[in-house]
Formats: structure tokens, sequence, C-alpha cells
């Protein structure tokens, strides 16, 4: 018998349980489009006269579930030194590395940066109606983010190093998970719960809606927008470092 | 237009699933990812859909991408 036959036979027993537990599962589900979920229909109905946000979701991350989000938050940040960690020693890029990624379009640079500072711009008003329309801190973050990947793609490493430095990133991104952390001891030592709401709802449809919800809300975007940076920056100083002069202008 | 979504996505995922070269296969993935936020926001969950369209069209493809190249050096 072949390794790959064995393999097969080996594998078929344990596809047969998972399917027959998938199948199981499926067929206790409620039919497709009628959620009959007790917690979710009380917080749709509740949170805005109880908090004044018309974006139930980010009311749920930042106030009902504030305290799960500050786990989230956490596993990201951990991840990320993970990663730091990990690649502390596969070699920094040196200044010839660096020289070698260049983009030679002027039209394309000024193009990147000018899309760059729009998606920059949308992310930052993902963050700031978080409460008010779809959107949020870690959905701004991703996308504040993000728009600095485009200047790397358009005006090269060189211009992505001179935004994103790693001496800034890091204390930003600590900054961004302790803010959370010390909002909710705050309110402990104030003598109301962990994370309490302690700036009242605010008025519903405005910036200030859902009180010291927003405040969590910037913590949140700027530990995310800074965990993805430094991610990006530990993985494109990878992407350098493997550039060789023979195929130096991809 | 919710079945039509699945099924595209459910087609994008084998797609992903089979390919072999993980060059092709992070694209593919992208493209999957895409689907994958037209059905939330078909769906009506836009929130899922704004982070998933940046995770899966961007994070995700640069750094699987870097460490493809660096890994082939």
């Amino acid at each position: 018998m072949s390794r790959r036959t064995l393999r097969g036979l080996l594998a078929l027993p344990a596809l047969g349980v998972l399917g027959a537990i998938l199948a199981w599962g499926a067929s206790g589900l409620a039919p497709f489009g009628h959620f009959h979920g007790f917690y979710g229909q009380l917080l749709n109905a509740i949170a805005l006269p109880q908090r004044h946000t018309t974006n139930t979701v980010t009311a749920i991350v930042f106030d009902y579930r504030g305290l799960d989000t500050m786990g989230e938050e956490l596993i990201l940040f951990a991840a990320v030194v993970g990663v730091v960690l990990l690649l502390r020693e596969a070699g920094h890029p040196t200044q010839q590395d660096i020289a070698r990624d260049r983009v030679h379009s002027e039209a394309l640079r000024y193009f990147g940066v000018a899309g760059a500072a729009l998606v920059v711009l949308v992310g930052v008003w993902l963050v700031a109606f978080g409460l008010v329309t779809p959107g949020g801190g870690f959905q701004g973050g991703v996308t504040i983010a993000s728009g600095v990947v485009v200047l790397f793609l358009t005006a090269g490493y060189r211009s992505w190093r001179r935004l994103a430095s790693e001496h800034a990133l890091d204390p930003l991104e600590a900054t961004g998970a302790a803010a959370y952390i010390t909002l909710g001891l705050a309110t402990l030592i104030a003598g109301a719960p962990f994370l309490h709401n302690f700036l009242g709802p605010g008025k519903t449809g405005t910036l200030f809606s859902g009180g010291s919800m927003s405040l969590l809300n910037w913590a949140v975007a700027l530990e995310v927008a800074a965990a993805n940076l430094v991610l990006y920056t530990e993985f494109l100083q990878q992407y350098v470092v493997s550039l060789v002069p023979d195929t130096g202008e991809e | 237009m919710i079945a039509v979504v699945l099924v595209l996505a459910a087609l994008a995922a084998t797609a992903v699933a089979l390919c072999l070269d993980p060059l092709r296969q992070i694209v593919l993935s992208g493209m999957y990812g895409l689907l994958l936020v037209i059905l939330f926001v078909v769906l009506q969950a836009p929130d899922v859909a704004l982070s998933m369209l940046v995770v899966t069209t961007v994070a995700y493809p640069l750094i699987v991408l870097a460490a493809i190249r660096r890994t082939r050096r």
C-alpha cells in the first residue's frame, strides 16, 4: 500500500465523523433569515434608548461587551509582539536593500501620496462616526494602516520608513492598549463598575453620542492602526531584505 | 441575490482549496474574501464587511506575499 492511499484511508473516518457532526449541527439551526436569539433582539431594542448610539454593533463592542473587546485588543497586541519577537533576528534591511526598492514613476508617486492620504482620511472618518454609522475603532484602524500601505505600493519602502518608524509605532501601539485598560481601571477607582460609561449617553446622532464609548473607540483605533503598521513593517522589512540586485526592479 | 453570492463564494472557496501554487492561491483567496464582503453587505452586516474588506484585500495578501518572497529567496 502506498503512503498516499494509507493517508487517504486514515483520513476517511475522521472526515466521516466531521461531516456527520456538521450535518447534525446544521439540522438544528433556525431556518435561514429567521434569527431567534433573545440577547440580540433585546439589544436591538434597547441600545438606542439606553446608549443613544445609532450603531448598535459599536454599542455592543464598547459598552455591553466592553470587557470582551479589551480581551480581543490584547490578543492583537500579543500576536503582534509575537511576530516582532519571531522576526527580530531575521534580518534588517541595509541602506543598499532599501535603495533597491525604488519607484521610478513620478506620476505614480504623486498619485500614491494623494491616494494614501485619501484612504487614511476614510479610516479616520470610519473611527469618528463609529457610533453613528457602520464602522468603528477596528474598521477605521485597519483602514488607516492600509492607507499607509498604498504609500509603500506607490512610493516604495523609503517613504514607508519615513512615515511608519518602529520607534514611533511601538509606543503608540502600547498607548492604545494601555488607554483602554486605564479607562476601565479609572472607573473602578471612582467606585463604578469596570469600564462604566462615565460620560453619560450623550446626544443621539452626534460625534458625542455614546459618552465614554467614543474614548474607548479612539483607544482601539490607535492600537489597531499601530499594531497593523508594526506588523506590515516587520513583513515589508523581510520583503526588502529579499530583494536581490538582478530582480530589484520588481 | 443571497443564493447567487453564496454559490459564488462556495466556488471561490473550493478554488482556493484546490490551488497548489501559493502565489495564485493568495490572489484567489483575495477574490474569495471580496465575495464574502459582498455576502456580508447583502446580509446587512456592514460593520463586518468593512473590516473584512481591508483585512482580506490588503493586510492578508501583503503579509503572505512578503513571506512567499522571503522564503523563495
